[in-house]
């Protein structure tokens, strides 16, 4: 892996001299492709997508909304919602083996103790007629915890997420409690087996700030502690300063900027990078001065033509970005970008 | 701005909706608010705290169970849903618009219901003129809610709103449901607006960055409550109530240089405890102060009477018992870690 280019490029973890044993990337994404299947064939929507996640880091993945985040994330675990969605190729090495090609006992155990999700809707990973305890305890006993120890983790981790009546929660049947609870119980659940690695697709998005930040804090801590790594999706750039350590920013289906946090928010290099950042209400400008706007609208991935898919948009295209979509590069801010400016 | 035309004033708003078990569920307890003319007034507070009542109150789609609204100096009565000086902006503008309507339908059909523009070429003119306003441009006249984006789904629902010629519009989280790209433009298309048009805003959001970015006076919510209002920058940056401190201390800042030092001003992080409350007969008792279960602040009297919004400084009032005797200079106990 040359550069700045490899699927974990853009850190200062991974840049420079590396200790090949320490420096083996936990997960790794190679070339991911998904499709949606339509009568006329697959149109691909996730465009090859290459991304190293190491132990010990948490990467935030940010982009514009049907950019194919979620889908890149789910495939992960062989969650795609397959019909109409299906992957077309690539590989997902958890641990040196290939989770895409993994019977399902195996990946069975992959999901439920090793690699933990977590969602915006928590309904999504909890069964509305079980009560709390059952399912956490069935979580952890299905992956060899003896019962008794299990009842104990449970009501740990139900006190770890900060919710201050663990019991009268573990009681429950989901339906007894509120959307910030229920997002917190998933949550416990999906720590509760220890996981090496957290994937976390906008689990905070519908919840109140002081609540992200209880979790935010929460799974952080568990990082430090255990050295989980984690994956945060999420639109808000905030959370992605504060709490990631690299971030990777997707457009139209590709990855199109890979870089440490603290370069991508001092110098962004990707145009699409620098008008996301550029949208933010700026603290010291004048009360009420216009923000700047991105003008458009994403490409339809059917009708992305040749080029870079960003060129509609983009101030500063040129006459290449028609004729051939850029390559990840490597960028001036020590990361990669797909713009053929990126060395600029 | 101060001193000038109040054109929303509340009056001790009170909203209890029946329960099936129990006391009913007090949404709204006692809620004093005013907004003048060509201002904007924020909206903060947890989900659950009553923005969204005190929004459908405001239109009249629902009326107090005690106290007053006056909207341009006359009380809120039954059927003000239909009146033309205050009209509401939801989060979700699918959800606002028919989806077998076109943009120009759904225009026309408001001008005809309230007999404005009642020639066919006037209403065209007017139509294309609401578009302008929004920055959508005729093109958009013949599409379906579905062939928009949700920003341009957006902007016809402001549209629409505008279509009556209103005071105020309420714009209850409007920029929710939104891509953040998509926000920076309805932002400003807010602030144009305001300013061609003259119009007042309320301006209820979770969001503390983009509710300082347009309000003038900012109104911090909790359990049916303002416990904190003033004008932004003071609101924001120097909080006194322990919630507006959590809640300010809690928003991720989009600067990786500056990492949570949960403090806010030198007052101290204020993390709070605890489950958010829920209105209703589970909430604290009208005795104490509702924020008293989680306030890590609280102290005996807390327990005991209810704190009143009190000034602590020109147009900045808070109802906490410890920020008002901190902010008049009193001593603290010694039991007070601030
Ligand atoms: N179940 C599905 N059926 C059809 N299209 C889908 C489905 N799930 C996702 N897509 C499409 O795939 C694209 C990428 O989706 P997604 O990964 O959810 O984007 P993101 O999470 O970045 O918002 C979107 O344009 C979306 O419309
Ligand atoms: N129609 C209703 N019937 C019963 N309770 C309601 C009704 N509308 C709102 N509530 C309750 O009133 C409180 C305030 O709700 P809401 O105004 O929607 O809060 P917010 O918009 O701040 O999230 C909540 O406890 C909610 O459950
Ligand atoms: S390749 Fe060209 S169009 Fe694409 S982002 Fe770079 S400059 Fe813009
Ligand atoms: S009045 Fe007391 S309990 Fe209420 S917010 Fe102030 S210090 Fe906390
Ligand atoms: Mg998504
Ligand atoms: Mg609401």
């Amino acid at each position: 892996m040359t550069g700045g280019t490899g699927v974990t490029g853009g850190t200062g973890v991974t840049g420079g001299a590396v200790h090949a044993e320490e420096e083996q990337p936990l997960l790794v994404l190679r070339d991911v492709r998904i499709g949606l299947h339509e009568r006329r064939g697959p149109v691909e929507i996730v465009r090859g997508v290459d991304l190293g996640v190491m132990a010990h880091e948490k990467v935030g993945i940010v982009g514009e909304s049907g950019s194919g985040k979620s889908l890149t994330v789910l495939s992960v675990l062989r969650l795609l919602p397959d019909p109409p969605i299906r992957l077309l190729g690539g590989t997902v090495e958890y641990a040196g083996r290939d989770l895409t090609t993994m019977d399902e006992r195996a990946l069975a155990s992959v999901r439920g103790a090793q690699i933990s999700m977590i969602y915006q809707d928590p309904m999504t990973s909890l069964n509305p007629l079980l009560r709390v305890s059952t399912q956490i305890v069935e979580t952890l006993t299905a992956h060899t915890t003896p019962k008794h120890d299990a009842r104990r983790r449970c009501s740990e981790v139900l006190h770890q997420v900060g919710l201050t009546d663990p019991d009268r929660v573990a009681h429950a049947f989901p339906h007894e409690l509120s959307g910030g609870m229920l997002q917190r119980v998933m949550i416990a659940m999906a720590l509760a087996v220890s996981p090496r690695i957290l994937i976390a697709d906008e689990p905070t998005t519908a919840l109140d700030v002081t609540i992200q930040r209880q979790i935010l804090d929460l799974v952080g801590e568990l990082h430090e502690t255990t050295g989980m790594a984690v994956v945060w999706v999420t639109h808000d750039l905030g959370v992605i300063a504060q709490f990631v350590d690299r971030v990777v920013v997707m457009y139209a289906g590709r990855i199109v900027e890979r870089a440490t946090t603290e370069e991508l928010f001092v110098r962004p290099v990707h145009p699409y990078t620098v008008a996301l950042l550029g949208t933010l209400p700026r603290e010291g400008a004048a009360h009420r001065s216009p923000l700047t706007q991105i003008g458009g609208q994403p490409p339809d991935p059917s009708r992305l033509g040749k080029g870079c898919p960003y060129r509609q948009r983009c101030p500063v295209a040129f006459d290449r970005c028609s004729e051939e979509e850029p390559p990840l590069l490597p960028a001036a801010n020590g990361g990669v970008a797909a713009c053929w400016r990126a060395e600029e | 701005m101060s001193g000038g035309d109040v054109v929303l004033r509340a009056t001790t708003v009170e909203k209890e909706y029946p329960s099936r078990r129990g006391p009913p569920v007090r949404a709204l307890r006692g809620v004093s608010l005013q907004l003048e003319r060509a201002t904007t007034l924020g909206i903060v507070g947890e989900s659950g705290c009553g923005k969204s009542t005190l929004s459908r109150l405001m239109v009249g789609l629902e009326l107090p169970t005690r106290g007053q609204l006056d909207i341009m100096g006359e009380p809120v009565h039954p059927g003000r849903a239909l009146a033309r000086s205050i009209q509401l902006v939801f989060q979700d503008p699918f959800s606002s618009l028919d989806p077998r309507v076109t943009v120009e339908k759904a225009l026309t059909e408001v001008l005809t219901v309230h007999h404005l523009a009642p020639e066919r070429a006037q209403r065209q003119a007017r139509v294309d003129e609401l578009l302008g306003h929004v920055a959508l441009s005729p093109r958009h006249r013949d599409r379906y809610p579905h062939e928009l984006s949700g920003g341009q789904a957006q902007r016809v629902a402001i549209a629409r709103a505008l279509a009556v010629e209103p005071e105020i519009l309420v714009l209850d989280e409007p920029t929710s449901a939104l891509d953040v790209s998509v926000r920076a433009e309805m932002l400003n298309l807010l602030v144009r607006l305001q300013g061609e048009l003259e119009l007042s805003y309320v301006f209820i959001s979770h969001d503390l960055s983009m509710v300082r970015h347009v309000s003038d006076i900012i109104a911090v919510m909790y359990l049916g409550q303002v416990v904190e209002q003033g004008p932004y920058a003071d609101v924001l940056d120097t909080p006194r109530h322990p919630y507006t401190r959590a809640l300010a201390a809690a928003v991720p800042v989009p600067d990786p240089g500056r990492r949570p030092s949960g403090q806010v001003d030198g007052a101290g992080a204020v993390t709070m405890v605890g489950e958010a409350l829920t209105a209703g007969p589970a909430g604290p008792t009208s005795d104490g102060c509702p924020y008293l279960p989680r306030c890590p602040l609280a102290e005996q009297v807390c327990a005991e009477t209810a704190p009143q919004l009190g000034a602590i400084g020109p147009r900045h009032r808070v109802a906490c018992h410890v920020a008002l005797r901190t902010a008049r200079g009193l001593p603290l106990s010694e039991d007070v870690p601030v």
